[in-house]
């Protein structure tokens, strides 16, 4: 029994170590893959918000059948192009034409939360704000200088960045501040190696959307919920699937050990 | 049975039946430890069935590939199983031959007579890397074609042919899909020289007969047991008592293997890595390449050493050399035991040492290059090194223990 202990162990150690990632802090999307509606109205949201530039072009619209949606429901509520139900999810944009108007073609996002994580999906649809600086007047603190504009404005409303300025020790945060002035302060004081940067630290609303902050969250939520569906649609199936199959190889493994201490009887 | 006589005699399957499974008798004191050598066939024919399957589904052109792993994932029957067989199952290759590999060095398995068996295995491990290599290129992920490219450039290294031989690997300038296609006749081709190899390293053990955990030679002890007066005393036949064994530890593994497949696949990123979930794309390098978790010890050591005369060759030499290291092991080893309960303290720390800095190296391939990791990378990569190159002395001087007549529990 030891040796297996080491064997996991081994097996595990590089894991270890492998779980901070640089970057932003993301905000939790406490999603829940077993909500049907919320995949739906994800896919309403997808298919009318999204999908003038992204594609999910290895996703059929069929896929919604398995949350609960009839063939007719797809066809009325999703497919704006006249695609089959059984066809896949493409766009017509092309992406030559995306490169010119945003700097880089949208990318497909069948497998975005997998790639990038649902939390990374909430947080960076939550974190435009306006930047004068940008052709599209906005940037995003989870995603800088991104090409997207903020599509979902006008159910969000306008938010203004708050900064914050931190001062640097090399690449070393020492102290924070909110005004500037006082961060050149220290700056000047503390003398060579010492720098500022501004960072945004935080949001200002200029003007509420259509939704409340509360339900603008839940549109998110939604689309998290139904981007993380269709990067993996046979999750919960193979988790499920899972439970049986260890469960058999228990009892198998168990009647293997008693097999082998029957015939292993004679042996000094 | 006068159906078994008619093969019999014309083909020796009674005979084959005896020599290799139910008259071939192992040591009968094996520990769990020896449960590696069947799990690593077991995980070997996983691969060829699963990678068989896929292949039915999967196209080797770069415009398609990517989309039909997808189609595999999503539109056909199981076919998310299947992948998740092969993905896991080649990770699970890699930490059982680790394993099995390490069991060897404990226990004295690569010194006489088992010396060719020891290099006809390494040479069973340089297979499956080139098999897995050429393997992790067909997903055509991110990761797949930066890291195959980081990989092939390694060969642009060698002084003189470098470029050519680089560019004969790849049969274009970039990775592409003429590299591409031949990888994927390669990946389907070496898991069957690898089956090959396997059948010689079984045929080669069966020459020597198993060595056990206490490193004594039971063919030289006293001969004679229940089922034989010519056997050693100390067998058993393999079959039944070790094939029952083994079926335990078939069922132990795949309990593990099990849980990854259905419950953590990626296994945060080190088996299915993120970025490869978003296609091949030849003019964005991703920020961090890194091979996959069973090649960074090697990736490390390579990283670690600075170029010189502008050249990256030494940094592949003594990549090569730490595999190439391996096969001269049964002769550095100039211990008077096998096993490593009856070495002295001196190997005992050395190993633990060894086992300590494969994993840290492990660990710095997989992250970037910072100064302070670069250090410690070098100085592993001396650790490294010198276990096998200061082996004959510390492993001639240390204190060994009395070695028994037979084998004990």
């Amino acid at each position: 029994m030891k040796k297996w202990i080491v064997l996991i162990v081994m097996a595990l150690l590089p894991v270890a170590g492998f779980a901070n990632e640089e970057g932003v802090e993301l905000e939790s999307a406490n999603i829940d893959l077993s909500d049907n509606a919320a995949i739906q109205r994800g896919a309403k949201y997808f298919t009318n918000y999204c999908m003038g530039c992204h594609s999910a072009k290895y996703v059929r619209y069929k896929l919604m059948e398995k949350v609960g949606l009839t063939e007719s429901m797809i066809k009325d509520n999703l497919i704006f192009d006249g695609s089959k139900v059984g066809g896949l999810m493409k766009i017509a944009m092309p992406s030559e034409y995306a490169a010119g108007s945003f700097g880089a073609p949208a990318p497909d996002l069948t497998l975005e939360a997998r790639r990038r994580g649902s939390d990374w999906v909430y947080s960076y649809l939550k974190s435009f704000y306006t930047d004068p600086s940008r052709p599209t007047g906005v940037n995003n603190k989870v995603f800088h200088n991104v090409g997207m504009p903020n599509i979902l404005w006008e159910l969000e409303g306008i938010k203004d960045p708050v900064y914050k300025y931190e001062v640097k020790e090399g690449t070393e945060t020492v102290a924070e501040f909110d005004s500037e002035a006082e961060a050149e302060q220290m700056v000047k004081d503390k003398g060579e190696g010492f720098h500022v940067e501004k960072v945004v630290s935080g949001f200002s609303k200029r003007s509420q959307g259509k939704l409340s902050d509360e339900e603008f969250d839940g549109v998110v939520r939604d689309i998290t919920t139904y981007l993380t569906y269709i990067a993996e649609p046979v999750r919960l199936e193979r988790e499920h699937m899972g439970v049986w199959v260890l469960l058999f190889l228990v009892v198998f493994t168990i009647l293997a050990y008693l097999m082998k201490k029957e015939w292993w009887k004679d042996v000094h | 049975m006068s159906l078994m006589s008619w093969i019999d005699e014309r083909f020796p399957a009674t005979k084959v039946w005896n020599e290799h499974l139910a008259q071939y008798y192992a040591p009968k004191n094996f520990n769990s430890w020896y449960f590696f050598g069947s799990l690593a066939m077991l995980v070997l024919v996983n691969q060829i069935l699963t990678g068989v399957w896929l292949a039915m589904a999967y196209k080797p052109d770069a415009n398609l590939a990517f989309a039909s792993v997808e189609y595999i994932m999503r539109d056909m029957d199981y076919g998310w199983l299947i992948r998740y067989m092969h993905s896991t199952g080649a990770s699970a290759f890699f930490i059982v031959v680790y394993l099995h590999m390490f069991r060897g060095l404990m226990y004295g398995s690569y010194r006489k007579p088992r010396e060719l068996l020891w290099i006809i295995g390494l040479v069973i491990y340089l297979a499956m890397m080139a098999t897995a290599f050429f393997g992790y290129l067909l997903p055509w992920g991110q990761m797949s074609y930066w890291g195959a490219q980081v990989i092939v450039n390694l060969f642009s290294a060698v002084p003189f042919i470098g470029d050519d031989l680089s560019l004969w690997i790849r049969g274009d300038y970039v990775i592409s899909d003429a590299t591409l296609n031949r990888f994927f006749a390669l990946h389907f081709l070496l898991p069957f020289i690898l089956a090959a190899l396997v059948f010689i390293h079984i045929v080669a053990l069966h020459k020597v007969g198993s060595n056990n955990p206490d490193g004594i030679e039971i063919k030289k002890g006293p001969k004679g047991n229940r089922w034989s007066d010519t056997a050693p005393a100390d067998g058993i036949p393999f079959h039944p008592y070790y094939s029952v064994k083994d079926i335990f530890g078939v069922g132990m593994f795949l309990i593990f293997f099990a849980a990854v497949i259905f419950f953590i696949p990626d296994m945060h990123g080190l088996f299915l890595e993120a970025p490869n979930f978003e296609p091949a794309n030849p003019l964005k390098t991703p920020p961090h390449i890194a091979p996959v978790w069973y090649f960074t010890p090697f990736y490390a050591m390579l990283r670690a050493v600075p170029p010189m005369f502008n050249s990256q060759f030494p940094g592949v030499i003594v990549m090569f050399a730490s595999i190439l290291i391996m096969f001269f092991l049964p002769w550095l080893d100039r211990s008077p035991v096998k096993s490593i309960r009856y070495k002295g303290p001196l190997f005992k720390i050395a190993l633990a040492i060894f086992a300590v800095t494969f994993i840290v190296l492990a660990y710095l391939g997989m992250h970037p290059a910072t100064p302070t990791k670069t250090m410690l990378a070098r100085i592993f990569t001396g650790v490294y090194f010198a276990f096998f190159l200061l082996m004959p002395l510390y492993s001639k001087i240390d204190k060994t223990k009395p070695v028994p007549e037979r084998v004990t529990k």
